[in-house]
C-alpha cells in the first residue's frame, strides 16, 4: 500500500474503491496499513443506509408494493361486484365507484399488481436480451459487433406503437405476459448499448489480460471477470428498466392497447377518459391511479439515483 | 526568507478516522532556492505541497502558519487564497499533463486563465510565446488542442501556464514522474532556467526520485510518515546523509554503472506506519537498524551542522554506527 | 536452441482519424536464450509494450514471426496456446490493475488451477502455493485471504510472480514491473528476478529506466520509434554506445553523483517528443497532408521510407543501426 506511487493524496487511495465499473480503484490504502480494512459489503451498507434518496425511494416503493400485495386482500369489496355508479369516495367505497359501479379501490389495487407484473416481465426480458447481446458484441467486437449494432439500430427505429397495434390486431386477446414481453423486446437496445460500451472498457483492463494468460476462454472471462465488475451498473440498469417498463405499459394501456385480460392502472385511466371522467369532474376515477403510478415509478428512480451515489464514490457528497 | 513554514499540521478526514499526513512540519525556503521534497508514497509530501495553495474539501488545518514574502498565507481560507493563487503561489499538480481541457485550444486556455486573474492578455501572450521559444517549442503550440501534443509537451506547457504570472513560489508535484528520460531532463532544466530568469522566485519540487533532485535542487528535504527526517544541501544529502532512512534509501537506488554481479543493492524491510494511528516516538524506529529505547520519544528536527537538520536520536546524541546496543 | 526468437516483427496501428497507419514496431529481430535476462529499453512510443503483448499473444503482429522453441506462436490456439502459457507468462506495470478488485488476491492462483492442475488435490495444491510464495519471499499468512487493496504494491507484484512460478515458466515478460513501486521495494523485486534467473528463468525486462537495465540484464536492446537502434551485451552497449540516440539517453539519465553534462554539440538536447512519429500526432505515415507535431516541420513520410536501417556489427555481440534522420 505504501509502496505504490499512483495517486498522491491519501484520501484518494484510502479505499475509495467502489465497484463503479469505469473508475480505476485506488491502489491500496496507506492509512489502513496495520488495521483491518472494512469489507466492501459493510462499507456499501453503511453508505446505503445513510443515503437519503435511497432510503426515501426504497421506503416509498416498499409501501406501494405492500399496498399492491395486501390491497386486494383487505379490500372490502370485490372488483367485479356492482354498486351504485359514479359515487365519490366515502366510508363505504374508499375511492368511490366507476361508471359501471365497480369499487375503484379494489380495481386500483388489482391494477397496481398488474402494473408491477408487467413492469417486472418487461424489465427481465429487456435485461436478458440486452445483456446477452451487449456482452457478445462488446467481447467479440469485429464483424459480429457490426451485425449486432445493425440489429440494434433496426429495433430502435421500429415504431413500437404501430407494431403493437398491428400485432394486437392479429391476437384474440392480449395478456399481461404478452405486454411485458413486447415491452422487453423493444427496450433492450439501450441496455445492449450500455453493456457493450462498458464491456469494451473493461476488456482492456489488465486483469482480463491476466485471465487470458491463465488460459481462460471468452465466455468464462465475460461471466466471471467482466460482468461482476459491472454488477452495480447492471443492477441500476434493471431498476431503471423496471420503472420505464411500468411507464411504457401505462402509456400503451392508456391508448387502449393494454392487456384485455385483467385491469391495470393505465387501463383504469383509459376507461376514465373514455367515459369523460375529466369533464364530469369524477376526479376519484383518474387521479388515484395516476398518482399511484407516478409514485411507483418516481420512487424507483429516486432510489436509483441514491443507489448510484452509493456505488460510485465520486458522486457522494462530502 | 522567501517562504517560512512553522509547525504546520494538516489532517485528512476519512471514514476510518482522521489521518495526519503533515505533522508539525517546519522549514524555510530562501529566495531563488529550489527545494526538493523527497519521500515515498504516503509520506505526506503531496499533502504538504498542496496545503500551501489549496486545501481540498477533506483537508483540515490543525495548526501552524505559513509566511510567504513576509505575508502570512491564509491557507485555511479558500476565498482569501484566491487572489494569491497563480500570482504569489502556484501549483503544477501531479498528472498536470492531463489537466488541460481537451476541448479548447491552448491559446483559449491561456486567455481564460489570464482573464480570471484580471490580467490583460495581449502583453502576456507575447511573453508566453517567448517562454515557449525558450524551451524549444514553436508558437504554433498555442493553436493546438492538448491531445495533439505529446505527454512531455503538455507537461511543459502546463508549467508555463502555472508560472505565467511570475509567482513567488512554485510547487511542482511529481512533474517528472510519468515522463521519458530525455523529457525529464528538459523539464528539470526548464525549472532551473525559469528560476534563473526570475520567472519564479523559489520552487518546491516534490518527487520520489532523488536522482532528479540531485540534478536540479539546491536543498533536499526528506519526509517520512508525515514528519521531516532530514534537510540539507543537495550535495550533502546525496553524498553524506545522516538520517538512517535517507542512507538506506540512497543505498537502494540502482545507478548506471552498478551491476548485480558486482554490488547487491538492498531495500528497506517493512512498511511505513499507518498515519491514522501512528506510533508515538520516532516513526522510522520500526524499520531502523539503529533503534534504541530512546526512540520511543519523537526526536526533534534540529540543526546538527550548519544548514543541516535531522530528526534522529542517533545523530543528535552521537550513537556509534553498528546496529543495536 | 534459443527460448524465444523474434524475427522481423512489425506492428501497424490504424490512426484514429483518417486512413493513416502508425508503425508501432518496425522489423524487430532478436533472440532470448535460456536463462538470459534481456532488457528492452525504450521511451514512450518506442513500441516496447506492444512487443511484450505480441509475445504474450495478447495482440497479433502485423508481419514477422515469433518462435518459441522453434514453433511459430501465431498458429497456437486452444490446447497448444494453453501449453504456451504454461511456459511463457507476463507481469505488468500496475500491480493493482492485474487483480480483479472484487475478488480476493489469491484468486489469481485459482484461475490457473482449473486449466493447469485439474487433478491436484487440495493439500498438494496448498503446498504448491506455499512453496511458490516462499520462493518470492512472501509470508503466506500475510497475503492469503486478503483483498488486493489490502496488500502493498510490492506484495501484489510478488504474488503475481509467484503465480507465474506455479506454472513451468521458461520466459517471463516483465513490463515495467517496478516503475510504480517505491524506491525501497524496487530493489527487492529486482533481486528476486535475479535469483530466478540464476535458477534458469529467461526474462524479457521491458523498461525505460537505464539504470535498472544495467543492473540486471545480460543483454540490452535499445528501441526507438519501433526499430532497434542498438543492441548487444549490456556492458558493451553502456560503456561505448555508438548510436547517437543511445548516447543522448545515457546523457539524460539523472545520476546521484554527477550533474547533467551539456550536449556534445553544444545545443540543448531536444527531447524525443519534439520530433516524433507517435500515433497521437496528426502526422500520418501514409499519404496524409497533415503537418507534423507541434514545434517541428517534419512532414509525413511514405511507408517505404519507414523501413528500419539494418543493424551492423560494431564489435562482438554489439550491433548498431545507422542513424535515422
Amino acid at each position: 500500500m505504501s509502496e505504490t506511487l499512483s495517486g498522491s493524496t491519501p484520501a484518494e487511495r484510502a479505499g475509495e474503491a467502489g465497484p463503479a465499473p469505469v473508475t480505476t480503484p485506488a491502489a491500496g490504502t496507506t492509512m489502513a496499513a496495520g488495521s483491518a480494512s472494512p469489507h466492501r459489503g459493510g462499507d456499501l451498507l453503511y453508505y446505503a443506509l445513510h443515503n437519503k434518496k435511497l432510503v426515501f425511494g426504497v421506503s416509498l416503493e416498499a409501501l406501494l408494493v405492500l399496498v399492491a400485495i395486501l390491497g386486494p386482500i383487505i379490500a372490502p369489496h370485490n372488483m367485479t361486484d356492482y354498486f351504485a355508479s359514479n359515487q365519490p369516495p366515502s366510508a363505504q367505497h374508499w375511492l368511490g365507484t366507476d361508471n359501471l359501479g365497480h369499487d375503484l379501490f379494489a380495481e386500483v389495487v388489482s391494477g397496481m399488481r398488474v402494473s408491477y407484473l408487467v413492469g417486472a416481465i418487461g424489465a427481465l426480458c429487456a435485461a436478458f436480451v440486452g445483456m446477452a447481446l451487449g456482452f457478445t458484441a462488446g467481447w467479440r467486437g469485429g464483424m459480429l459487433d457490426e451485425i449486432l449494432q445493425m440489429i440494434t439500430n433496426i429495433v430502435v427505429m421500429m415504431p413500437a406503437l404501430v407494431l403493437l397495434i398491428v400485432i394486437g390486431a392479429y391476437l384474440k386477446t392480449r395478456g399481461i405476459t404478452f405486454e411485458g414481453t413486447f415491452i422487453g423486446l423493444i427496450t433492450w437496445p439501450w441496455v445492449a448499448r450500455a453493456v457493450r460500451a462498458q464491456t469494451f472498457t473493461l476488456k482492456s483492463r489488465e486483469f482480463v489480460d491476466l485471465a487470458r494468460l491463465s488460459g481462460k476462454r471468452g465466455f468464462s472471462i465475460v461471466v466471471r471477470e467482466i460482468a461482476p465488475n459491472m454488477a452495480s451498473y447492471l443492477f441500476l440498469v434493471v431498476v431503471l428498466l423496471f420503472g420505464s417498463s411500468m411507464l411504457l405499459a401505462a402509456n400503451f394501456d392508456f391508448l387502449g392497447l393494454g392487456p384485455t385480460t385483467g385491469t391495470s392502472l393505465g387501463n383504469i385511466m383509459n376507461q376514465s377518459t373514455l367515459w369523460s371522467a375529466l369533464q364530469l369532474h369524477y376526479w376519484w376515477w383518474f387521479l388515484p391511479p395516476g398518482l399511484l403510478l407516478t409514485g411507483m415509478v418516481a420512487a424507483l428512480l429516486i432510489a436509483n439515483v441514491g443507489l448510484d451515489e452509493v456505488f460510485n464514490p465520486k458522486l457522494r457528497e462530502q | 526568507m522567501s517562504l517560512k513554514v512553522e509547525n504546520l499540521s494538516v489532517a485528512y478526514r476519512m471514514r476510518a478516522g482522521d489521518c495526519c499526513p503533515v505533522d508539525g512540519v517546519t522549514f524555510t525556503v530562501a529566495d531563488g532556492e529550489i527545494m526538493g521534497l523527497a519521500g515515498e508514497s504516503g509520506c505526506g509530501k503531496s499533502t504538504l505541497g498542496n496545503s500551501l495553495i489549496f486545501m481540498e474539501g477533506r483537508m483540515k488545518l490543525l495548526g501552524g502558519r505559513v509566511v510567504l514574502d513576509r505575508q502570512e498565507l491564509p491557507i485555511a481560507d479558500f476565498r482569501a487564497m484566491q487572489p494569491l493563487r497563480m500570482t504569489k503561489v502556484s501549483l503544477v499538480p501531479q498528472y498536470a499533463m492531463n489537466a488541460l481541457s481537451p476541448t479548447r485550444r491552448i491559446s483559449k486556455l491561456t486567455t481564460d486563465l489570464l482573464r480570471s486573474h484580471g490580467v490583460r492578455e495581449d502583453s502576456v501572450l507575447e511573453e508566453m510565446k517567448r517562454r515557449l521559444r525558450l524551451i524549444g517549442l514553436g508558437p504554433d503550440v498555442l493553436s493546438k488542442y492538448s491531445f495533439e501534443l505529446s505527454g512531455g509537451m503538455r507537461q511543459r506547457v502546463t508549467i508555463i501556464l502555472s508560472t505565467l504570472l511570475n509567482p513567488s513560489l512554485l510547487i511542482a508535484d511529481e512533474v517528472t514522474s510519468a515522463l521519458d528520460v530525455s523529457t525529464q531532463r528538459a523539464v528539470g532544466e526548464m525549472l532551473m532556467e525559469f528560476r534563473d530568469r526570475g520567472f519564479v522566485k523559489s520552487v518546491i519540487a516534490i518527487t520520489h526520485d532523488l536522482s532528479i533532485l540531485a540534478q536540479i535542487a539546491d536543498t533536499i528535504t526528506v519526509m517520512y510518515a508525515g514528519r521531516l527526517a532530514e534537510k540539507a544541501d543537495a550535495g550533502t544529502v546525496v553524498k553524506a546523509p545522516l538520517h538512517p532512512y535517507t542512507q538506506m534509501l540512497l543505498a537502494s537506488l540502482p545507478e548506471v554503472g552498478l551491476r548485480h554481479d558486482q554490488t547487491t543493492l538492498t531495500g528497506i524491510p517493512g512498511r511505513p506506519p499507518s498515519l491514522v494511528s501512528p506510533p508515538s516516538g520516532c516513526r522510522f524506529a520500526g524499520r531502523c537498524p539503529f533503534a534504541r529505547a530512546q526512540c520511543a520519544q519523537a526526536p526533534p528536527f534540529e540543526e546538527v551542522a550548519p544548514g543541516h537538520r535531522v530528526a534522529c536520536w542517533k545523530v543528535s546524541r552521537g550513537w556509534p554506527e553498528g546496529g543495536r546496543v | 536452441m534459443s527460448t524465444l526468437q523474434i524475427d522481423q516483427v512489425s506492428k501497424l496501428f490504424r490512426a484514429s482519424a483518417g486512413g493513416g497507419l502508425t508503425p508501432a514496431l518496425r522489423g524487430v529481430s532478436f533472440d532470448i536464450g535460456q536463462g538470459e535476462v534481456v532488457t528492452l529499453i525504450g521511451e514512450s512510443g518506442s513500441g516496447k509494450t506492444t512487443l511484450g503483448k505480441i509475445i504474450l499473444r495478447l495482440t497479433a503482429a502485423s508481419s514477422g514471426k515469433v518462435m518459441f522453441e522453434g514453433d511459430d506462436i501465431s498458429v497456437f490456439s486452444g490446447k497448444r496456446l494453453r501449453e504456451y502459457y504454461r511456459h511463457v507468462q507476463g507481469v505488468f506495470q500496475d500491480p493493482f490493475s492485474s487483480y480483479n478488485p472484487i475478488y480476493r488476491a489469491d484468486r489469481v492462483f485459482e484461475l490457473i488451477r482449473g486449466v493447469y492442475f485439474p487433478h491436484t488435490g487440495q493439500r498438494a495444491w496448498d503446498a504448491k502455493i506455499e512453496s511458490a510464495l516462499l520462493a518470492v519471499a512472501l509470508n503466506p499468512g500475510d497475503v492469503l485471504g486478503k483483498y488486493p487493496h489490502q496488500l502493498s504494491g510490492g506484495q501484489q507484484q510478488r504474488l503475481l510472480i509467484a503465480r507465474a512460478l506455479l506454472l513451468d515458466v521458461k520466459l517471463l515478460v516483465a513490463d515495467e514491473i517496478i516503475s510504480m513501486l517505491d524506491a525501497s521495494t524496487r530493489v527487492d523485486i529486482l533481486n528476486l528476478l535475479i535469483g530466478l534467473k540464476r535458477s534458469g528463468l529467461a526474462i524479457l525486462f521491458v523498461t525505460h529506466d537505464l539504470s535498472l537495465g544495467h543492473y540486471v540484464s545480460d543483454r540490452t536492446i535499445i528501441l526507438r520509434r519501433g526499430a532497434i537502434v542498438e543492441m548487444g551485451d549490456t556492458i558493451k552497449v553502456f560503456s561505448h554506445p555508438q548510436h547517437p540516440y543511445t548516447r543522448d539517453l545515457l546523457a539524460a539519465v539523472p545520476e546521484l553523483h554527477k550533474k547533467w553534462q551539456p550536449a556534445a554539440g553544444g545545443a540543448a538536447i531536444p527531447p524525443d517528443d519534439v520530433d516524433v512519429l507517435t500515433a497521437a500526432a496528426p502526422a500520418r505515415a501514409g499519404h496524409g497532408q497533415a503537418p507534423g507535431p507541434a514545434g517541428t516541420d517534419r512532414p509525413p513520410q511514405p511507408m517505404a521510407m519507414l523501413e528500419p536501417p539494418p543493424l551492423v556489427e560494431y564489435e562482438k555481440d554489439h550491433f548498431v543501426a545507422a542513424a535515422e534522420s
